[in-house]
């Protein structure tokens, strides 16, 4: 083992440093080809017979062409350490990729340690930049493998740099660039993965001043980094990653940390190029170009504007399109508005990823040898039209396909990308949903068999062992039952409820012991983390455990031997906790009820058997704990959901109606949300630092807005200065329908945001509270089969009862952070799923079925209004103008929320009701919407 | 960040098990009775032992002898030439460290009324300071002849992307994980030094320490043989 240092300057801080590192070079790294004579084979990857070529890709060729890499057809590659280090400094995301590949055990690729081989390490010479440097070790290792396997093996280094491929060639190594390697593969699909290099480069300015630009430049140039970082350092730019309106793609935010407020980006040249998540720099304008928007989205932008689509009702904040707070509303029409707009001068980092949608439609080229260059329409409407290149056009014109973005330069409207991967045909359910998945990033990948060697040996009973074992309590003998959907296959909560002889009661919430078979840091336990949450879409659920646990080992389901996490009170009659216990037991469930079912056991006077007799107990007790919750300032909301039935045949839904909530329903909250409290006091006691926790945060009274006008329009005062006092204030708003109350709780709950997930460590108590449940703490137990966050808090909970170790993650609180974010992101993501489901159903529903029925309007904008149809959970415009159109013709009261015809014989205002049509149609081929109409 | 690669290399190309190299010289301060550099990788170090002699302050007599250690970082040992005030925390604890370390290991009963200096300094630091002083603390107080129960050795060991690593150099050493310092009496098999930085599990911490000790040997080797062959030396030198 030889020795050797290198000697790097670094600079920290502004000061230059030299920094000294030892670099050891080693004899024992190894080629990895299992024929080779001389190496080690036993850690060998690539292909066995030295016939095939041997592949050595470059650095861009890995960043640019990551898809046709993970195409079955490229194999049997050496990846080099350099370009691993370097693809890591460059695009994070794509190293993961890479590394993805490096140890899928499917595909050949072998990472090679370049650097510290003895015979392949380079040392930087004098005048050599760090890319010169790195190229010439590409191509020594090259040249090392060549002559290590000798001449019988042919190796080809890949490169698309034409300077590094002349040296190459120089030096008798076989280099090719990809596009010539794709074509000698001789399959064309492989073409349309294939990345062109952009037409001008990053340095294109100093080439624009030279010739006439035969093109028109359409955006501006981005700022330099050097200016943007001294511009940002002198407070002229600001910082902050743009998020574009989901329902307006010509309307982005950037939430700015200089200024604490938000700036908003209006139209697609302010924009310039930059994406949805893309971290940007903005330049605000002056203040007489701050428009104000207030139409259903901005007309005259391009050809693209496009109209709001139907969808479905939003249920907080986090999902629902965002709308401008309307102020000056003091009677003042031309008031200043004062929310800052911007304009984006550079892009510090794209947020750049494949995306789902399909084709415009065209028709077919003639000729030009197959190519055709088509726009593609990503279902995200907030990311714009891309180009690509393909020579399948008839294939994908009616197929969903994914697309990954190149380059967009400023000559050109859209952004060029490539083809990646169809999924299917349009409007075909399973592909639909599919693209739902895709769109959310949710892994529908089946477990790997890594993971499922994780799992129990089927059939699993509870073993004498766990009966003896003194951690756990037997608790067979309670009269334990539980209470879900119908149809549930995933129980993981059950509950008992006794009489004490005292007059108190004893009531048990028992929980799935997931724990017990997940064990952390196992493949199960970080394919868990990673999913976060099962997925529950209209006609399929997506697992966050492997089918057996979900619905065997771990389901409470009824008269079967189950291991279970207890949580048991003694209450007293009118409520009052007396004592909590937390135990690992063993329970056997007596009956796996439905909410219908147990409901009308409750309801049924007749009924006086022992579970109908603890269900009438517990729904006293619920009841009490539910009113002194409200009491307490809990808000009561109400989201619109609605439930479909599936046809168990074609899986076409059949009908669909809302979502009733029962007394039984809530019953089983209250106690669910009691657990959870009860255990985030005993986990944050334990545990003050490394706690998962779930906070609400208070709503700010920006957010309120839209509510608080509308609630104005109709004469309605609501108090927001606290959630006791919203809750209240909600409570009397008793219009003269029934309906009135219902809708002002659906239109408060969008206003709120959702709550998260969160570190205890990471904030401050006063900050752990939960604004919507009115409680200062509160974590998440009660669904570890279909929640990691669960899992994590039954070891939290475990390590607090001093049942087992505490294990090593919760010590780094960093990893813990990312954990929870990761859980947010994923719970989210789960949720559009469900929703976007939900939408696909709905319009798969209505597509036989036009129908006529009863909205309200909830929205007024200036050339219709939106309204909301109670009955199927939806919302979507209603234009009275043709868009584009003058909007002469109707009057805007903003003060009133009306809207009025000129001429006054007609006219609407928010909370009114109005008959509607709701039809799909076609405006394109294969692009069905809903389309709602007034009678 | 990631510190130990999936290929099983670390940063500067060494494997989880893997030592710097090692390398010591006996002699290196004529003036004093004992002295030793030792270098781990990029960490050198160099220890000056006087003694035993006469108790300086006569208040400190007694029928043992009187082990001081002064411990202290050159000027010039880390990347930014920063003048280090002799008594720090930092200085302070080490020398408290290393001489409780030798006093361990000092048949001190032999040498009544007498004191011993043991003087380290840091030429260069690249993590690991603290084991590579105890070793040339060791070799310096072999030289001046001073009876010993046993050689004290000592190496660090960590635990960092869910591998133990072996004597971790300043970039790993800042990563603010796991930093397990032992120290051992090789022949005896006994620990005189074990401290550690941050959290580990206890089970972990015994695997470790397993690597540390394994450590700790191959240096009490590499020590022995640099000791006789200073002896055959020195042996050559009178003519014997």
């Amino acid at each position: 083992m030889l020795h050797n240092k290198s000697f790097v300057k670094k600079t920290r801080a502004g000061k230059v440093m030299k920094q000294v590192r030892e670099h050891y070079l080693r004899d024992d790294i190894y080629c990895g080809a299992p024929f080779c004579t001389v190496c080690d084979t036993s850690g060998a990857r690539l292909n066995a017979s030295p016939s095939t070529t041997i592949l050595v890709v470059d650095t861009n060729v890995v960043l640019n062409q990551i898809d046709l890499l993970e195409n079955q057809a490229f194999d049997n590659i050496v990846v080099l350490s350099i370009v691993l280090e370097e693809v890591k400094n460059k695009n994070m995301a794509v190293y993961n990729r890479i590394r993805a590949l490096c140890s899928n055990s499917t595909k050949k690729f072998y990472v090679f340690s370049n650097e510290y081989h003895r015979d392949t390490y380079v040392k930087e010479m004098s005048g050599e930049t760090k890319n010169d440097r790195n190229d010439r070790a590409i191509r020594v290792a090259t040249q090392w493998y060549q002559n290590h396997l000798g001449g019988a093996v042919k190796v080809l280094l890949i490169t698309n740099d034409r300077e590094n491929k002349r040296k190459a060639s120089e030096e008798g190594i076989f280099a090719e660039t990809v596009e010539s390697y794709v074509k000698s593969l001789d399959q064309p699909d492989l073409l349309d993965l294939l990345v062109r290099p952009a037409s001008e480069d990053v340095n294109m300015e100093e080439v624009e001043d030279l010739r006439p630009s035969k093109r028109k430049v359409i955006y501006s140039e981005h700022k330099p980094m050097s200016e943007i970082t001294s511009g940002l350092h002198r407070g002229i730019y600001h910082q902050g990653k743009l998020r574009v309106n989901r329902y307006n793609p010509f309307e982005a935010y950037v939430g700015r940390e200089s200024i604490g407020d938000e700036i908003v980006i209006y139209g697609r040249s302010n924009m310039n190029r930059a994406f949805d998540g893309d971290v940007v720099a903005v330049e605000l304008l002056p203040q007489d170009q701050w428009q104000e928007v207030s139409s259903l989205s901005i007309a005259g932008e391009e050809d693209e504007n496009e109209d709001e689509d139907v969808h479905l009702a939003p249920n907080s904040a986090d999902v629902a399109p965002r709308t401008i707070p309307q102020q000056g509303s003091s009677g003042q029409v031309n008031a200043v508005p004062n929310r800052p707009s911007g304009r984006i001068v550079g892009i510090i980092k794209r947020n750049w990823h494949s995306y789902c949608g399909s084709l415009e439609p065209m028709p077919m080229p003639a000729g030009s040898g197959g190519i055709a260059h088509a726009l593609f329409v990503s279902k995200d409407r907030r990311i714009p039209k891309l180009r690509i290149q393909t020579r399948q056009l008839e294939n994908l014109l009616d197929k969903r396909i994914i697309v990954a973005v190149d380059s967009w330069d400023r000559q050109s409207r859209y952004p060029s990308g490539h083809y990646v991967r169809t999924i299917g045909e349009i409007g075909d359910r399973d592909t639909e949903s599919e693209v739902v998945l895709i769109e959310n990033d949710i892994n529908t990948r089946p477990f790997s068999s890594q993971v499922l060697a994780c799992l129990p040996p089927l059939p699993w009973l509870v073993s004498s062992e766990d009966l003896s074992n003194p951690i756990r309590q037997d608790l067979r003998h309670l009269l334990v039952f539980s209470v879900d959907p119908p149809g549930c296959k995933d129980i993981d909560d059950a509950l008992h409820c006794h009489a004490l002889p005292n007059g108190n009661f004893e009531v048990g919430v028992h929980i799935a012991d997931v724990t017990n078979f997940v064990h952390p840091g196992t493949p199960l336990d970080d394919e868990a983390s990673q999913r976060g949450t099962s997925v529950y879409l209209v006609e399929r659920r997506i697992d966050m455990l492997p089918k057996p646990l979900t619905e065997d080992i771990c389901s409470l389901r009824s008269d079967v031997e189950r291991l279970a996490f207890s949580v048991i009170w003694e209450m007293t009659p009118e409520a009052d906790i007396i004592s909590t216990r937390y135990t690992k037991s063993v329970i056997k469930s007596s009956a796996a009820l439905s909410y219908v079912e147990a409901q009308a056991r409750m309801d049924d006077s007749r009924l006086r058997d022992p579970i109908t007799t603890d269900l009438r107990n517990m729904n006293s007790l619920a009841k009490k704990m539910r009113l002194r919750r409200i009491e307490r300032g809990a808000l009561t909301l109400a989201s619109a959901e609605v439930k479909f039935q599936i046809d168990t045949e074609t899986h076409d839904p059949l009908d669909i109606g809302m979502y009733q909530i029962r007394e039984a329903n809530q019953m089983v909250e209250e106690f669910m949300l009691a657990a959870n409290v009860s255990v985030a006091e005993q986990i944050l006691k334990s545990f003050s630092l490394c706690s998962l926790l779930r906070r609400h945060p208070t709503p700010t009274r920006e957010m309120l807005e839209p509510l608080l006008q509308t609630a104005a329009a109709v004469g309605l005062h609501l108090d927001v200065s606290s959630s006791k006092a919203l809750a209240d204030s909600l409570d009397h708003a008793v219009g003269d329908d029934p309906y009135f109350n219902k809708l002002i709780r659906i239109l408060a709950t969008r206003c709120m945001s959702q709550a998260v997930y969160f570190c205890s460590g990471d904030l401050s108590p006063p900050e752990y509270h939960h604004y919507g449940l009115a409680a200062p703490l509160y974590t998440h137990f009660t669904s570890p089969i279909r929640r990691y966050a669960d899992v994590i808090v039954h070891r939290l909970l475990a390590a607090s009862l001093g049942i087992s170790k505490l294990p090593s993650v919760f010590q780094d609180r960093l990893q813990l952070s990312s954990i929870a974010d990761n859980l947010n992101y994923r719970h989210r993501n789960g949720q559009y799923a469900g929703r976007a489901s939900v939408e696909l159903h709905t319009l798969i529903y209505f597509r036989k079925r036009p129908t006529d029925t009863e909205a309200r309007i909830v929205k007024i904008r200036s050339n219709g209004f939106f309204v909301f149809v109670p009955k199927y959970g939806i919302e979507g415009p209603i234009y009275l103008t043709k868009s584009g159109k003058g909007n002469g013709e109707w009057y805007v009261d903003e003060q009133q929320q009306k809207i009025k015809r000129m001429d006054g014989s007609l006219s609407y205002s928010v909370l009114q009701t109005v008959q509607i049509h709701m039809e799909v149609v076609e405006p394109q081929p294969n692009r069905p919407k809903l389309q709602l109409t007034l009678i | 960040m990631e510190y130990v690669s999936p290929e099983g290399l670390r940063l500067d190309g060494r494997r989880p098990m893997e030592m710097r190299q090692i390398r010591a010289e006996i002699g290196a301060v004529s003036k004093a009775d004992g002295s030793a550099i030792f270098e781990m990788g990029n960490t050198k170090v160099i220890a000056a032992v006087y003694g035993p002699r006469e108790v300086q302050n006569r208040s400190q007599i007694s029928n043992h002898a009187l082990v001081r250690c002064e411990y202290s970082m050159a000027n010039f040992s880390t990347g930014d030439r920063m003048r280090k005030s002799k008594g720090d925390r930092r200085s302070t604890e080490i020398s408290l460290v290393i001489r409780q370390t030798m006093e361990a290991a000092i048949l001190t009963h032999l040498l009544p009324r007498s004191q011993i200096d043991i003087y380290v300094q840091v030429l260069q630091a690249d993590g690991g300071t603290r084991s590579a002083c105890i070793n040339a603390a060791t070799l310096a107080l072999a030289d001046a002849g001073i009876p010993m129960r046993d050689l004290v050795t000592s190496c660090s060991a960590g635990y960092l992307n869910s591998t133990s690593l072996l004597d971790l150099n300043y970039v790993e050493d800042s990563a603010g994980g796991p930093d397990v310092t032992l120290g051992i009496l090789p022949k005896l098999d006994k620990v005189t030094l074990l401290q550690m930085d941050s959290k580990l599990p206890i089970d972990i911490l015994e695997t470790v320490m397993q690597l540390a000790i394994e450590g700790c040997k191959a240096i009490a080797n590499y020590i022995r043989e640099i000791l006789l062959e200073n002896t055959k030396q020195l042996e050559y030198r009178r003519g014997v």
